[in-house]
């Protein structure tokens, strides 16, 4: 058990010397008796892509919650951008305004227009005035091609389209990270494509990004680095070249043959 | 490849045409139903008929005592004779006006924001909640500005009904509000005192509130300390009712799902900037037929007072209806009293209406 974290935890995909903008040091958590993340040990350095995979249940989206205190780890030590998280609101406000995260389930907030979702926070966390906070959302919007739909409410886009403005809602609060917990996942087949050529758009202009995904196409072409979860351990991780070429571990084996194979 | 055409859209097909098609698809499609219609017709004008002979035809409306009622019919000059009684109680003839601009002020700020297109319902609805209860109890208590003292004793009529039911509304509302997030509450002691109070005032009846605010609370106060009845009576309406606007409240929280907390709070936002901002307005939008239906009982509920020695609109119409002066005038003031409930009642249901339509925004396409 321990010597397959010890063996992957100890490869460094980036230069030496840069202070990681995510450190994550055996970070253990459990719901009840449910020991869900065992020792996990995580450095990311700034401009980083990483991609978590792994079965179901494996702690891959808990891992990424912790990094934004929507899960609260209880032993170990999880620092952002130089501030270690602990249970000080203060904290966790400040690295929360500096973390962007995409969910599974878009969560735009219903009652309010696509520009007001974009322009809230701005508003009230960084007291941007109106005019500035509308003019930066139009920006983002544009750059995922739906300033056309800056007046609809949410309910009135289709699943791709509120994933992509909950992504520009995210870069409105000029986050230095961007966490994406599953961001397809609850998309058609063919809204999947509009939502990953955004992130990829994003990796491209150097944002730091972690996320949980099964679209291996994207972890090929985007990532690098590929982190393999089970059982609330990190597996594996390396490069997606080694990663898809030559798993190293039986269980990342078996994982990639079975969503690769059909 | 087959060549199948692309289809045009076509209209719906047309399933009604019409009343007369309403009529004959719904009420007399088949003997059975014909039959149905007929007696259901019959038993409505039976009721009907004789209502609108007493109401309308044999009843009197000119004059002014009870000499002028000559019909078999309604008095209804029995009401137009007290209508001052009904709706200024027992403020000093002299005091009338004061007591008319409070209606008309409340008028001119609350029908307004039954229309759609009126630009400053903001404004005017900010003006309603903090200008006008303080001209309001300017105006009706008086003894500044050189205006007669009017004792709250003397609060009666309409005019009573309305002051509790606005400061009833007004301070349930926040207050419950306020209640239901502690009821959430991470924090056990928060949670256990909104518990404890929400469980207390639900759990009691309105009338042993009201009974114990104006005749037990003052053996509990020291000698000489001694504050107004109405104000004792409001305090209780507000705690009873902020008690049930809590737990409807309550049920619109647990009706956000998780990922708007969530959302929310990846963005930096605060405890109370998320409520405010993002949890409130959606689950306030959710409850409003439950806030209303709360409302409108409460402004039922104020009719209670007449147990603490307050006249309310329906105690003084029991008062004039009692009156050796006028006989047999029972049905006739009850029904103008619940026809000014409804009138209110209804008036509240149409503007929840047309709010939540207003705010609609979830699934519109």
């Amino acid at each position: 058990m321990s010597d397959t974290s010890t063996m992957t935890a100890a490869k460094p995909s980036t230069a030496p010397g840069d202070e990681p903008v995510i450190r994550m040091i055996d970070v253990n958590k459990w719901y009840g008796d449910f020991h869900v993340l065992k020792d996990i040990n995580l450095d990311v350095q700034q401009g980083e892509r990483i991609v978590i995979c792994g079965p179901s249940g494996s702690g891959k989206s808990t891992t990424i919650r912790c990094i934004n205190r929507l899960e609260e780890h209880q032993r170990g030590q999880i620092i952002v951008d130089g501030t270690e998280l602990t249970s000080d609101v203060k904290n966790i406000e400040m690295i929360r305004r500096e973390v962007g995260m995409v969910f599974q389930h878009f969560n735009l907030f219903p009652h309010l227009t696509v520009l007001e979702n974009l322009t809230l926070a701005p508003m009230w966390v960084r007291k941007q005035p109106r005019a500035e906070a509308e003019a930066t959302a139009m920006k983002y919007l544009e750059r995922v091609r739906i300033p056309e739909q800056a007046d609809k409410f949410p309910g009135q886009l289709s699943g791709g389209q509120q994933q992509r403005v909950a992504i520009a809602r995210s870069l409105c609060m000029n986050p230095k990270i961007m966490l994406f917990d599953e961001p397809t996942s609850a998309l058609d087949p063919e809204m999947i494509k509009e939502v990953l050529d955004t992130m990829i758009q994003l990796a491209e202009e150097g944002m730091t990004m972690l996320c949980v995904t099964h679209e291996m196409g994207f972890a090929k072409t985007v990532a690098n680095r590929v982190i393999f979860m089970d059982g609330g351990q990190i597996i594996e991780q390396n490069d997606p070249h080694e990663f898809f070429d030559h798993p190293q571990h039986d269980r990342t084996k078996l994982f990639l043959s079975q969503i690769l194979g059909h | 490849m087959s060549d199948t055409k692309i289809l045009p859209s076509q209209p719906p097909p047309r399933s009604t045409s019409g009343v007369s098609g309403w009529l004959f698809t719904n009420l007399l499609s088949t003997p059975l139903n014909i039959a149905l219609t007929v007696v259901a017709v019959a038993i409505i004008l039976s009721a009907l008929i004789p209502l609108v002979q007493w109401g309308l035809i044999d009843a009197n409306f000119i004059g002014s005592t009870q000499d002028d009622c000559t019909g078999a019919g309604a008095c209804w000059v029995f009401i137009g004779s007290r209508w001052n009684f009904f709706i200024y109680g027992f403020f000093p003839e002299t005091t009338y006006w004061r007591v008319n601009i409070v209606y008309a002020l409340l008028v001119i700020l609350l029908a307004p924001q039954f229309f759609e297109a009126f630009p400053y319902k903001r404004l005017f609805g900010i003006i309603t909640l903090t200008a006008f209860p303080i001209v309001a109890l300017i105006l009706l208590a008086g003894g500044i500005l050189g205006l007669e003292v009017v004792p709250t004793e003397q609060w009666s009529g309409l005019i009573l009904t309305l002051v509790l039911s606005f400061v009833g509304i007004v301070g349930s509302l926040p207050i419950g509000i306020l209640l239901a997030l502690g009821r959430r509450s991470q924090m056990p002691v928060i949670r256990g005192i909104c518990t404890v109070f929400i469980e207390v005032w639900r759990g009691v009846p309105l009338i042993s509130v009201l009974f114990m605010a104006s005749v037990m609370l003052p053996l509990f106060l020291p000698d000489g300390v001694n504050f107004d009845k109405l104000l004792r009576a409001l305090i209780g309406i507000v705690m009873f009712q902020s008690a049930y606007m809590a737990e409807v409240v309550r049920g619109g929280l647990q009706a956000i799902p998780r990922g708007q907390y969530e959302a929310a709070s990846a963005l930096g936002l605060g405890y109370w900037k998320s409520m405010r901002l993002i949890i409130m307005p959606q689950a306030l939008k959710l409850v409003i037929p439950g806030i209303v239906n709360t409302f409108i009982a409460l402004f039922k509920d104020t009719t209670l007072v007449l147990i603490i020695g307050l006249f309310d609109l329906l105690k003084t119409v029991e008062t004039a209806i009692v009156d050796p002066n006028w006989r047999n005038v029972a049905t006739e003031g009850h029904l103008f009293a619940a026809f000014a409930f409804w009138i209110f009642c209804f008036g509240m249901s149409r503007y929840s209406q047309a709010l939540e339509r207003k705010l609609d925004t979830g699934h519109k396409r």
